[in-house]
């Protein structure tokens, strides 16, 4: 037993599991889907749109398949056994992969839809096999957008059981998930559907501005301000979202009401984001950085949203040097498209699945900046129960070093919490616990360690 | 445990990062303390470096307990305890089919769990008929025994090890029990526990007895010199606490204590009630005060355990009020544990609020209403609940209960 430190260290698990027999029918199973898929979109009659409907169900049969068979004989209690050893969740090359062709698709999503397919003259290749469920739902072909809106729900909703699995036995995490599948499904997918169907103004009733950056803009006000009652309702409501209702539950129950329980953001990086949360980088130099950025971005959201209004109700587009519909471009550009889609879903297998939350989204800067000074938010410690492992901070997907307050026996109030509450999942100690109480709000930071 | 089952990386178990040190304006250097010569206050390095000081703050730690048998020295015996065991595990994994893990305390379920993880067969020596037996009653080692055979273990009960046969290489082929029985195994295990690591310190005047001896000031009996930690034993430990308790937060707690004295604040190292906490594969445990399972005088156990689940709740008591809390499966808020026992509240009292300690996740299960109607089966007390728990509740328990003693 004598063991000298010369010894060679080798820390890194030279294990990996591998799969059971089982778990590889289902992925081949995805992987024939995949490809049906792929042979769907390079022709198009029936039999390429049985095909595509086939291609989503296999897929869809797959990841359940594949989810219920990895979790069934794991017990309540969560494991994330092996995680840092596994190609895909420790940026390995299948990460790389995975990352290099979903930043691809945004791509093409944003600036060459044409190359998916849209055309006015009548669509073509993938967008095409979209047509009929587009007609069916609401009478119109479909369009890159109500593409992506399919499969960023398909995504929610198919990772969304596999999370299920894995936080089985924690309710929190399980009503929390429910709620993500819910909003994506009725509020951001069927309702504006449906109500372009009825030819009314559509809108993601969830989706506040600033996130939603476009509320402002004069297309979008004028659609719902000639959209009669239920446009009018759409205006009110929209503003009384940002002015009354936000504010109101930010103070109840900390920004978590929106970011992990109903923004769509939020529930793709809850639930397909899920295998790469322990990648975002939780130094304190990460931490300077993303508040400069954060803040960088929710300015520059203020005060293109002021510019493009002062243009709206002036019809002036230029005030000093600036050039309302210049700024609104870039804007799009830069932080619509290329932040919040490129980079904040391409990334997930590189950067963990917070990446556009975390350093971008206007909306959490404001809910951030309200739940760091006025909510009853907060994530408590245990008394002197931390033992320091790290398992909080390793799995925070905002890059928070919770273990850092732990270890001191000190609450945890940040503006970039975003509630998902899986540090008190991961905590083999029983330490954390997510709380609202308002005895306490302007202390809740007070070390309460005996 | 967490680096080896890939959940962490090194870098991210350990508690600081690497800047913390150079701007806390604290010099880490990384070499063997060889010599300490208490009257020129210097200290000397295997490197050959030497270090004066003005204060010294002894904190070697510990080393795995090993027993004196045949075969303990053989390849393939190993302790958890340093990084070098750590790296030795990984080194030899690949190989291991079979390993036999000796001691049923926290770390032989760490390292039980652990090779399991990686499809490894393991065989579990317990010396004593249940887990933790010391802590743990005979019920909730029951739950803490079933669950592990659960998952697998080869669990064997009031089992030791006799001696650990040579493949004929020097390695481990298998292991001997106390039943007669050879298993055989590629690595062996040892989780008996830990004892300070002393040796060093000869010839330095420091007395030492199983730990380096210390007053309540964490003072040894060399002036300038104090001991913490694993290492450190105190000459006169308060009423429920042991002279050495080499767990995590006394560790934290006699640092913050020396910290402020030789800040020129005098402090009393006050660990105050007990508490610890563990996890059995699945299952968190925890406990506060006085536990013991074998019951002294006066005292009387109030037990629940739910029907299916691997959870339950020991609360030691007297006519007196409660002592302990034991918790399997069920998160206990600290800060009113401590005041219950602190306070000496009755158990009926205590039932009535018992939402108020209950720290597990909002929307979980709740069983206070169970846990009161079992009181009410064992004695025929019918106890009404008076608490809803909400955090509101238990801030301003906390602040009357402390405002009523101080």
């Amino acid at each position: 037993m004598i063991r000298f430190p010369d010894y060679s260290l080798s820390l890194t698990p030279t294990y990996t599991p591998g799969i059971s027999l089982t778990q590889k029918l289902w992925v081949t199973i995805g992987f024939i889907g995949f490809f049906a898929g792929v042979i769907a979109i390079s022709g198009y009659d029936h039999a390429g749109v049985f095909l595509l409907t086939a291609s989503l169900i296999l897929i869809s049969i797959s990841i359940a398949g594949f989810s219920f068979s990895l979790y069934h004989h794991q017990k309540s209690g969560i494991k994330n056994n092996y995680t840092w050893s596994r190609s895909l969740s420790n940026r390995g090359i299948v990460s790389w992969v995975l990352a290099l062709w979903i930043t691809g698709l945004y791509i093409l999503l944003y600036f060459f839809p044409n190359a998916l397919g849209l055309s006015e003259s009548g669509n073509t290749g993938l967008i095409r096999l979209f047509d009929p469920l587009s007609e069916w739902i609401k009478h119109k072909p479909a369009n890159q957008w109500f593409v992506y809106g399919v499969f960023y729900t398909l995504a929610i909703l198919l990772f969304g059981v596999k999370f299920l699995r894995k936080y089985k036995g924690n309710r929190y995490q399980q009503i929390r998930t429910v709620s993500v599948m819910f909003f994506q499904l009725c509020f951001a997918f069927l309702i504006p559907e449906i109500l372009e169907r009825l030819n009314q103004p559509s809108m993601d009733l969830k989706n506040m501005w600033p996130l939603n950056y476009y509320f402002f803009f004069d297309w979008h006000l004028d659609k719902l301000r000639s959209g009669g009652t239920l446009g009018l309702f759409m205006l009110g409501w929209g503003i009384a979202m940002i002015l009354i209702i936000s504010p109101i539950l930010t103070y109840f129950f900390g920004k978590r009401w929106y970011c992990s329980w109903v923004c769509g953001c939020g529930g793709l990086a809850e639930t397909a984001g899920d295998p790469f949360r322990h990648l975002s980088d939780n130094s304190l130099k990460a931490w300077k950085i993303e508040r400069w950025l954060i803040h960088g971005v929710l300015v520059f959201a203020l005060l293109m949203t002021g510019l493009v209004v002062y243009t709206y109700i002036t019809a002036h587009s230029n005030i000093l040097f600036l050039n309302s519909y210049a700024i609104r471009e870039w804007y799009g550009f830069f932080i619509g498209a290329i932040f919040s889609g490129v980079i904040g879903v391409g990334f997930y297998p590189l950067m963990g699945s917070r990446v556009w939350c975390r350093f971008g989204c206007p909306m959490a800067a404001i809910l951030g900046l309200q739940q760091r000074f006025f909510s009853r938010f907060r994530i408590t410690t245990n008394g002197g129960q931390c033992i320091s492992c790290g398992n909080c901070s390793t799995y925070c997907e905002m890059g928070i070093d919770v273990r850092h307050y732990a270890q001191r026996g000190q609450n945890i109030v940040r503006a970039s919490c975003v509630g998902c509450g899986i540090c008190a999942s991961v905590c083999p100690r029983g330490v954390l616990k997510l709380e609202n109480g308002q005895v306490d709000l302007f202390e809740r930071t007070e070390v309460n360690i005996k | 445990m967490y680096v080896y089952m890939g959940h962490m990386r090194w870098q991210d178990i350990i508690p600081y990062e690497a800047w913390f040190w150079e701007k806390n304006k604290i010099n880490l250097v990384k070499d063997l303390v060889t010599k300490i010569e208490p009257q020129h206050k210097t200290i000397s390095t295997a490197s050959g470096a030497h270090y004066q000081y003005d204060q010294l703050i002894i904190a070697t730690g510990s080393s795995p307990k090993t027993l004196n048998i045949e075969g303990i020295n053989l390849d393939g015996v190993t302790g958890l305890h340093a990084i070098q065991d750590l790296a030795y595990l990984e080194s030899r994994s690949k190989q291991l089919k079979k390993a036999v893990i000796v001691g049923g305390g926290l770390i032989g379920v760490e390292l039980a769990e652990m090779l399991h993880s990686r499809k490894i067969a393991v065989t579990h020596l317990v010396r004593e008929n249940g887990f933790a037996s010391s802590v743990l009653s005979k019920e909730e080692s029951g739950i803490v025994n079933q669950h592990i055979e659960h998952h697998g273990i080869d669990l064997r009960l009031d089992t030791e090890i006799i001696k650990i046969q040579d493949n004929g290489q020097g390695s481990v082929a298998s292991v001997t029990t106390t039943t007669g029985e050879d298993i055989e195994c590629q690595l062996v295990g040892m989780a008996i526990g830990v004892k300070p690591k002393l040796t060093w310190l000869g010839g330095s005047g420091i007395e030492v007895n199983i730990g380096v001896l210390t007053d309540v000031f964490l003072k040894t009996n060399v002036p300038d010199i104090f001991a913490i930690g694993d290492c450190a034993e105190l000459r006169n430990p308060d009423a429920g606490r042991k002279a050495v308790e080499p767990i995590w937060y006394t560790g934290r707690m006699m640092g913050e204590t020396v910290a402020k004295t030789i800040c020129g604040i005098e402090t009393k190292y006050q660990p105050g009630i007990w508490f610890n906490s563990a996890k059995f594969f699945d299952i968190e445990y925890q406990s506060y005060g006085d536990i013991n399972p074998i019951l002294s005088g006066n005292q009387s156990i109030f037990f629940w355990k739910h029907k299916i689940a691997s959870k339950s709740i020991r609360i030691n008591y007297t006519l007196n009020g409660v002592i302990g809390f034991s918790a399997l499966g069920i998160r206990l808020r600290q800060n009113v544990c401590h005041q219950w026992i602190h306070d000496k509240i009755m158990i009926e009292e205590v039932l009535a609020q018992f939402e108020l300690a209950v720290f597990d996740a909002e929307f979980s299960k709740k069983y206070a209403d169970k846990i009161r109607n079992a009181y009410f089966e064992q004695t025929g007390k019918l106890i009404l609940k008076k608490a809803n728990g909400r955090y509101d509740q238990v801030y301003r328990f906390l602040k009357k209960a402390k405002s009523t003693y101080t």
